[in-house]
């Protein structure tokens, strides 16, 4: 990125022959002139500069709505002395990896499946759409009522069939589990739409080539359209773990993070404080949250793209 | 927080597109101002069936005797996030005209002085009963009035089963535990109902506990507030205590992980379960569901390790109504004459017949009608003689937000009774710090 930006402004610039960096403050000549940025600026501003400076001043205060009271890093100690924290930060992770791995791999074989010339295929990929386009509360409570462990058809088809299904949701060992299954069949369609989209820009001339060669299927898998697939795969474990991460509409509307505490994660801990009123605690929970995805998704990211300008 | 009704997901959803529409219309017909003396007051409620029932007959009464006054009901969801929507409205001064509230703990998280209307020098505030005006004043006022009668945390059970058990009612946990392992051994029913579905329902064990611990203790509110007084000690930790030992023992319904509420009114009124710890407020549950098992469901209070200090812990009314400061002018007047016929024995009369009533009235003058649930009349005589205490709630500021989850997850064996105890321990001194409480 530096090196592309850095070769533009010599272009354009005057003085060609100073290093870049001394001149990376200066904007280049922009074709606008500063007061047609003012509109932007403003909104941007208001409603994003103010609310994130302000974010980071209230948590550090003990804060009723009605009055503010500075209390230093309280917030953040308390926070993390939270008893649901720990298993809140142990079930984020389970959850935003499990649910970003089981994109990555089902939405690459469902991408393959559904770029391949089979009957249907336009409705077959929008079917697979479909759960992306409802409501996540929706679909939360609908699954809800599905998994109940007694009246719920899930278990009853079990029954069925001679099998004792679980509890799912109010087993404490696998509630979490169940919430990121939903999770999964919810988000999976987005994944495939990356990937599809990813196939299609594959030119025809490698697998002519590779052909010639008698490569087989799996040779033209494994060596064509798995590593052409990096950008795809890319988009897809970013997306799904920020989502993963952030993650508290399906949690929220399936378990309410219960039984007790065993399915919270840190977003729900966070909106557990907003409830009861704790402002200043919960803003310092959610300043948390933003360093936490932050500190994660930034390495992560430079690491695939770095990969990725490498081959 | 434990006084809530019913949160059925699936009425709630179609509820709350109903509070949506219901608040835009509220909103625009509060803006075209009073003209020609006509007042149009707005009124926020809980989405309850029996809430919303209750105070729209309020409203019509009221309409009729003052033909001028106007009053629309609002809702909002109960719970928590109804919790917010309180929080948030009258923090931005957008807050209806009169609102439906809990007094008690939950009222002084509103920060009444600063955001409600002081009524200490109304006439009809000396109607109200002592312990009442107790859970709605701070130090330096009184904020509400009540819309409905007080109510106890008590043992609901199942009286046939009783009877045909030859079961006596019992006066200390271990009768309790003898009881409910003669039920359990008899297989005719679920020895105790337990329904984590909705979480709040989990508390009683500690909550309806609180006279027990009383009676240990006069003093054990103040000190709790003072921070001297802890669950992890007794006698306030026998109500974890009691429900660890609930559970070890195998007595609780199959299902109770994922029953609700209502789940658990059908369960004694039935007879698939033999006792149920719930508040009274469970009548107008009853009531919907289940009304010919009126008299089949009693009430006892819930047992502590003394017999001889058997008694109810009771709760004021958890309907309140309050005047937010940002109501003002004829608004408020109105508002106020509002406030003063709910302190009538005429509106009495009209909770009653609106909801089934759940225990005594405390507004002086008024008295509850002949045909009351067995439920509330099992209650009268510890009223009678004297045998009730006030529960925390009304006593103390201080309520910890996140006792429902670590109730259930004592009540599921997912915690131990001890570190449930210590847990709801850091809960409560959070919050006594964010209520900016002394000696915390």
């Amino acid at each position: 990125m530096t090196t592309v930006t850095a070769a533009g402004r010599t272009a354009t610039g005057s003085d060609a022959t100073s290093p870049p960096t001394t001149r990376k403050r200066k904007p280049m000549k922009s074709p606008y002139p500063s007061w047609f940025f003012i509109p932007a600026g403003v909104f941007y501003v208001v409603l994003f500069l103010i609310p994130t400076i302000a974010s980071f001043y209230f948590s550090l205060t003990r804060w009723t709505l009605f009055d503010v009271e500075f209390i230093g890093f309280d917030n953040f100690v308390r926070f993390f002395q939270e008893p649901q924290l720990v298993t809140g930060f142990v079930n984020t992770f389970i959850y935003a990896f499990l649910t970003s791995g089981a994109k990555v791999v089902l939405g690459l074989l469902f991408g393959v499946l559904l770029s391949s010339q089979i009957i249907g295929r336009g409705f077959l990929r929008a079917t697979i759409f479909f759960p992306v386009l409802v409501s996540t509360i929706g679909v939360g409570i609908l699954f809800k009522v599905l998994m109940d462990p007694f009246d719920g058809p899930i278990n009853q088809t079990l029954a069925v069939v001679g099998i004792q299904g679980p509890a799912w949701l109010t087993d404490p060992s696998i509630a979490l589990l169940s919430v990121a299954l939903v999770d999964i069949w919810k988000g999976v369609g987005l994944a495939t739409l990356i990937y599809i989209a990813g196939m299609v820009a594959i030119p025809q001339e490698y697998f002519e080539a590779a052909k010639v060669d008698g490569a087989g299927a799996w040779n033209n898998f494994r060596h064509i359209t798995l590593p052409l697939l990096r950008p795809a795969t890319v988009t897809v474990v970013l997306l799904s773990l920020i989502g993963g991460l952030r993650s508290f509409d399906l949690i929220w509307a399936m378990t309410g993070g219960g039984p007790g505490f065993t399915s919270d994660v840190l977003a729900s801990v966070i909106y557990k404080q907003y409830q009861a009123g704790f402002f200043g605690l919960s803003t310092a929970g959610n300043v948390v949250l933003f360093v936490v995805v932050a500190a994660i998704i930034f390495p992560l990211s430079w690491w695939l793209n770095r990969k990725e300008a490498d081959q | 927080m434990v006084p809530r009704t019913t949160r059925r997901s699936i009425v709630a959803l179609g509820a709350g597109g109903l509070a949506l529409s219901l608040a835009l219309a509220g909103c625009s017909a509060g803006d075209s101002e009073s003209d020609g003396g006509a007042v149009e007051l707005s009124f926020l409620v809980d989405n309850g069936e029996s809430t919303v029932a209750t105070a729209e007959a309020l409203a019509d009464a009221f309409h009729e005797e003052n033909p001028d006054i106007t009053i629309t009901v609002e809702t909002r969801p109960q719970g928590a996030d109804g919790d917010n929507v309180v929080k948030t409205r009258l923090a931005t001064g957008e807050m209806a005209d009169l609102f439906q509230y809990n007094s008690g703990s939950l009222l002084q998280a509103l920060n009444p002085d600063q955001t409600l209307v002081n009524i200490a020098d109304e006439a009809y505030v000396d109607k109200l009963d002592e312990n009442f005006i107790k859970s709605v004043a701070t130090d330096d006022g009184v904020y509400g009035v009540p819309m409905g009668q007080s109510m106890a945390g008590a043992m609901l059970y199942n009286k046939d089963i009783y009877a045909d058990l030859g079961l006596e009612i019992p006066e200390s946990w271990d009768e309790f535990i003898a009881n409910s392992e003669a039920i359990k051994e008899a297989g005719v029913a679920a020895p105790i109902v337990q329904t984590y579905g909705d979480t709040w329902t989990s508390q009683l064990f500690v909550l309806g506990d609180f006279n027990n611990v009383l009676a240990e203790d006069p003093d054990w509110a103040e000190k709790y507030t003072n921070n001297q007084a802890k669950y992890v000690d007794q006698p306030a930790f026998a109500g974890f205590e009691h429900l660890q030992a609930a559970y070890d023992a195998g007595l609780f319904n199959e299902d109770f992980a994922s029953a609700t509420y209502a789940d658990g009114v059908s369960m004694v009124a039935t007879g698939e379960g033999a006792h149920y710890p719930m508040l009274t407020f469970a009548a107008s549950q009853l009531a919907t569901t289940n009304p010919e098992a009126a008299d089949t469901v009693g009430s006892f209070p819930i047992p502590g390790d003394d017999a001889s200090t058997f008694g109810l812990t009771v709760w004021m009314p958890t309907y309140t109504v309050f005047v937010p400061q940002s109501t003002e002018g004829a608004k408020l007047d109105a508002a106020k004459q509002f406030l003063e016929f709910l302190t009538t024995p005429e509106a009495c009369d009209i909770e009653s017949e609106a909801n089934a009533p759940q225990g005594p009235f405390v507004v002086e003058g008024c008295s509850l009608p002949d045909d009351v649930p067995a439920m509330v009349s099992d209650l009268q005589p510890y009223f009678d003689d004297g045998k009730t205490n006030l529960a925390l709630e009304f006593l103390s500021p201080i309520k910890g937000p996140a006792l429902e989850q670590i109730t259930v997850a004592v009540g599921s064996g997912i915690t131990s009774a001890a570190d449930g105890a210590s847990q709801y321990d850091e809960d409560v001194k959070k919050q006594a710090q964010q209520l900016g409480i002394e000696g915390w």
